[in-house]
């Protein structure tokens, strides 16, 4: 601190120059961070837009989904002079930034994403039912009862996915029916000694993979919710545990490290894809977001129906993407035009397609698309499939059935016993 | 390097002492005189700067006033006046040096702090996670069930003096007309357009699309009743060219404060914990936020699913946090102590390699070590241990060494840093004299060298104790925690420490989010961590006078 009389002005002044500096952007951060509402200026500006013949949609859409939708949306502003601008957001934030944000009204109009987000999003009040009416026709049965939450239609679908046995028909010609045969198929190529695994699925070393594994499940008769009258799954009603989970359960000590080590955690998705894309092994359990590069590498690839464990068809869940309107809209007349009146076209469906690569779940578009038999088969099973819980209570299933799927896997513990201390868990947690 | 005038007690000194007298020795109105001098380009800078700061300011300003956010104008008004005049006016240099830093204390600390003790007093989270209007208006949106069986009515918006109404054509041709005060009614003299829709009425003007989006607050609101009959439903559009007849299936009375279900008869009242529930306790699925004062502490420490756990996860974020700091300053030390010789080849070499760990972000590193230590497929067991299947983070001791090993390797470059520059700070003659008095290299370490740096390095050994306490990244990427406890339905495991199990309860992995319960948590953490380094820096500071 040693201000010698010749250099006192000009520190003072660089210190006021840095001083005021910080201040216009502090005054710019208080700003934003003390809590103005865009979304209430926006009320105005929308307003004024709108009496100006012109008005905007805003979306929020993760990386993965935006590109099928920028082609529509440009298309949409052509048309109709509304734009909907798109704010790509990242998947695992998406959801949880839509509940909070909505209520304060800096929420977007419309966001898209997976059905099973519908449950959430009307806990919390923040998404408006939508009425499809006539077009609803137009729509496969699966998404149309996965859209659809105690009794009102919630969003408007855009693609189906499912799982599926992918085969590399290098290894194996032929496709089997039963999951016994395919292990028996797989280590066939294996004792040829063309191949190093049997069969391939990629589970999390931490968490486990239920939702890869349910065809197994659902083939032995094991799901996870009862249904209620009106077809919705019931949260009252978990059947997880009863005793075909509990075979289910066996099965997969059976399966597992301590059996015939056809299911082995250690093999996570990307060494799962990695092993299969390599030729090291004839089968690989997964779905059509895999496929293409899969096929960039060179494999030619079969789609094969999901092979049973018991004697019930093996289905797997389905998951619908779709667009769901936020209850705070305030541009909700426009935004109900652009979803129900104009995705559900189907060139749009088409458009989406085309750019996007999801299975379209508009009847119509999917015949089209399904010149490509491998969405063909993808589709046809996903006809067999069951529409993933909605429900809110299904975030408390997911981590004790996957946990107790891992445990039993690595041969720990017994399955019976386990099992029901996981459905005696999941209960807990759920009030069913 | 900068720490050498610090740590050299008979260095600083001098200079101290010097200003002290410098400063004593001037008349008190000097200080004041040489502000008051601004050059012609300081002025310039200032009405410049402080101009853009209003510019900004005003238009903020306009912005919250459009929107009616009354509270944050006022807030920003007083604080664009009270940044003028603290840079306008003659003197209070310490004022204008602070004020920038408190506005941002303010807004990044305070304010946060603050909102984090709030929420940790209401119910915040899934299910409660709005006001107790929007709620309503939720559920009241969610009740509207279109009339089972009912037709679509092609729709047309008119207007008349200002007021609009709506036009259906039914499925079987027959047009009638209605509005929000006009019962459905039928008309005669309209206008068809080639699908047989009606759309327009002599006496009406015909709204086009963007008059109907210009408008569309009104045209939502039109709720024309079918017949006499309520369970017949009221036309409603939700996009202007469609209408249906919908139903609530839950009738609100505001005046009892209640949800009535049409087709039971039950009733829903507010139960007092932010949710509209019947007599057996079932409740509407959304509610909203309320306070619930001290629940969530009360729930931290006697929910048998969370206070088990919670003793273990505390004993081992203690475990962690201390162990991390222990092993990262001993092998950061160590090595400073052994590249500091002075003969030493292609020290800068080594430096920049030791570094290497702390450029890479920690959440990246997890990720990969997490891969390196896959028990069947990890670069670890395959290749250094020729395929032992070694569960390096899914045995739960393992597992626990596995997270301290890799922030050891994480966090050592650091304390490298730190204690390199500290070590290169402290006088030779010291290290020279001790040797002349035939202390050993081991004696002068202990006794002399360490003594000296903990002066300057303990300060950011308890800083780095506090940020392995929160050390989030490693935890979360490496082993999320896991493998899980046994004797807990919630998702808490052998590695979690105090600020991955509040991420979990507040992101919800099981049972939904629950920031009232996190924040709770993240306030105990607080009070934690607030307690050991105030009681450290206590430490510490003995610690300096005991040297200087």
């Amino acid at each position: 601190m040693k201000l010698p009389n010749t250099s006192a002005m000009p520190v003072s002044r660089r210190v006021f120059t840095l001083g005021a500096f910080s201040a216009v952007t502090a005054v710019a951060l208080s700003a934003c961070g003390g809590g103005s509402k865009p979304g209430s200026g926006a009320t105005a500006t929308a307003k004024d837009l709108a009496a100006a013949g012109a008005t905007t949609i805003t979306m929020w859409v993760d990386a993965e989904r935006a590109p099928a939708l920028k082609d529509i949306t440009a298309k949409f502003k052509v048309d109709t002079g509304i734009e909907v601008k798109l704010v790509v957001k990242d998947f695992s934030a998406v959801r949880d930034d839509f509940i909070t944000q909505v209520p304060t009204g800096k929420g977007p109009d419309l966001i898209v994403g997976p059905h099973d987000w519908v449950g959430k999003f009307v806990q919390n009040g923040v998404i408006a039912p939508v009425e499809l009416g006539d077009k609803a026709a137009g729509f496969s049965a699966t998404a149309l009862k996965a859209m659809s939450y105690k009794g009102s239609n919630y969003g408007v679908p855009y693609s189906v996915e499912n799982i599926a046995l992918l085969r590399n028909t290098a290894l194996l010609p032929a496709a089997a029916a039963t999951f016994d045969e395919v292990v028996a198929a797989g280590k066939g190529v294996v004792d040829a000694g063309k191949a190093k695994y049997a069969f391939l699925v990629g589970l999390d070393p931490k968490q486990g993979d239920p939702y890869h594994l349910y065809p197994l499940q659902t083939s032995m008769g094991s799901a996870v919710f009862g249904l209620t009258a009106d077809g919705g799954y019931d949260p009252k009603n978990l059947v997880l545990g009863d005793a075909a989970g509990v075979a289910f359960a066996k099965k997969l000590v059976e399966w597992g490290d301590t059996g015939s080590k056809v299911l082995n955690s250690n093999i996570t998705g990307d060494i799962a894809k990695e092993e299969f894309k390599n030729g090291k092994s004839p089968y690989y359990l997964t779905g059509p977001w895999n496929v293409p590069d899969l096929q960039k590498a060179g494999l030619k690839l079969a789609v094969d129906a999901l092979p049973t464990a018991g004697d019930k068809p093996a289905q797997p869940f389905v998951g619908i993407n779709g667009f769901f309107i936020s209850a705070k809209s305030v541009n909700a007349l426009a935004t109900t035009e652009f979803v129900t009146n104009y995705l559900t076209t189907e060139a749009a469906q088409d458009s989406m397609f085309k750019a996007g690569g999801r299975p379209p779940a508009l009847k119509a578009s999917f015949d089209k698309a399904s010149s490509d038999p491998i969405v063909a088969a993808f589709g046809k099973i996903g006809q067999n499939g069951v529409p993933m819980p909605a429900i809110p209570e299904m975030d408390a299933v997911w981590n004790d059935w996957g946990s107790t799927e891992l445990a039993l896997i690595k041969g720990k513990g017994d399955p019976a016993a386990e099992w029901a201390k996981m459905a005696a868990a999941i209960k807990s947690k759920i009030g069913a | 390097m900068t720490q050498v005038s610090e740590t050299r007690p008979d260095a600083d000194q001098a200079p101290r002492s010097a200003s002290r007298q410098q400063r004593g020795g001037r008349p008190p109105s000097f200080l004041g005189k040489t502000f008051g001098m601004d050059s012609l380009k300081g002025t310039l800078a200032k009405v410049v700067l402080l101009g853009l700061v209003d510019a900004f300011a005003v238009y903020v300003m306009m912005m919250l006033f459009i929107s009616a956010q009354w509270p944050v104008l006022v807030v920003a008004a007083l604080v664009t006046l009270a940044i003028n005049w603290i840079y306008l006016r003659k003197g209070g240099l310490p004022a204008k040096y602070l004020a920038p830093g408190v506005v941002f204390l303010v807004v990044f600390q305070v304010f946060v702090v603050l909102y984090s003790g709030y929420i940790a007093f209401t119910n915040y989270g899934d299910g409660h996670n709005s006001t107790k209007a929007d709620a309503i208006s939720a559920i009241q949106l969610t009740a509207q069930k279109r009339v089972p069986d009912s037709p679509a009515y092609k729709t047309t918006v008119l207007k008349k003096n200002s007021d609009f109404y709506l036009l259906f054509t039914g499925p079987d041709g027959a047009v009638s007309i209605g509005s929000a005060a006009k019962p459905l009614t039928p008309v005669v003299g309209e206008t068809l357009d080639g699908s047989g829709k009606a759309v327009a009425l002599p006496g009406y003007d015909t709204l086009n699309f963007s008059q109907i989006l210009a408008n569309q607050t009104e045209i939502l609101k039109i709720s024309v009743p079918v017949s006499s009959d309520p369970a017949q439903g009221s036309l409603r559009t939700a996009d202007g060219t469609t209408a249906y007849a919908f139903k609530p299936s839950l009738g609100y009375d505001a005046a009892s404060d209640t949800f009535t279900d049409a087709a039971t008869g039950a009733t829903y009242t507010d139960n007092g914990h932010g949710a509209f529930a019947d007599k057996s306790g079932q409740t509407l699925a959304t509610g909203w936020k309320i306070n619930v004062g001290f629940d969530n502490f009360v729930r931290a420490f006697t929910d048998p699913n969370l206070r088990a756990p919670l003793l273990g996860v505390i004993a081992w974020t203690f475990t962690f946090a201390i162990a991390s700091v222990i092993l990262t300053f001993g092998l950061g030390l160590f090595l400073a102590v052994t590249f500091n010789r002075e003969d030493l080849r292609g020290k800068k070499v080594y430096r920049i390699l030791m570094i290497l760990p702390y450029a890479f972000p920690a959440f990246l590193s997890g990720l990969v070590w997490s891969g390196i230590l896959n028990p069947q497929f990890g670069w670890l067991n395959q290749t250094l241990l020729g395929g032992a299947e070694i569960g390096w983070l899914t045995d739960p001791v393992l597992a626990k060494v596995s997270v301290l090993v890799v922030n050891l390797w994480l966090g050592f470059p650091y304390m490298f840093l730190v204690c390199t520059g500290a070590l290169q700070s402290l006088p030779t003659e010291l290290d020279e004299a001790a040797r002349m008095d035939g202390a050993g290299a081991w004696r002068v370490f202990r006794s002399i060298k360490l003594p000296l740096l903990l002066v300057s390095i303990a300060p950011l050994l308890i800083a780095s104790f506090a940020f392995n306490f929160n050390n989030f990244n490693v935890i979360y990427m490496l082993t999320g925690g896991g493998p899980r406890f046994t004797d807990t339905t919630r998702d808490i495991g052998s590695t979690d420490i105090l600020i991955t199990l509040v991420y979990k309860v507040a992101f919800g992995q099981g049972t939904g989010r629950d920031y009232g319960l996190a924040s709770a948590l993240a306030i105990v953490i607080f009070v934690i961590v607030a307690t050991v380094s105030a009681i450290s820096f206590k430490q510490t500071k003995a610690l300096e006078e005991v040297n200087s």
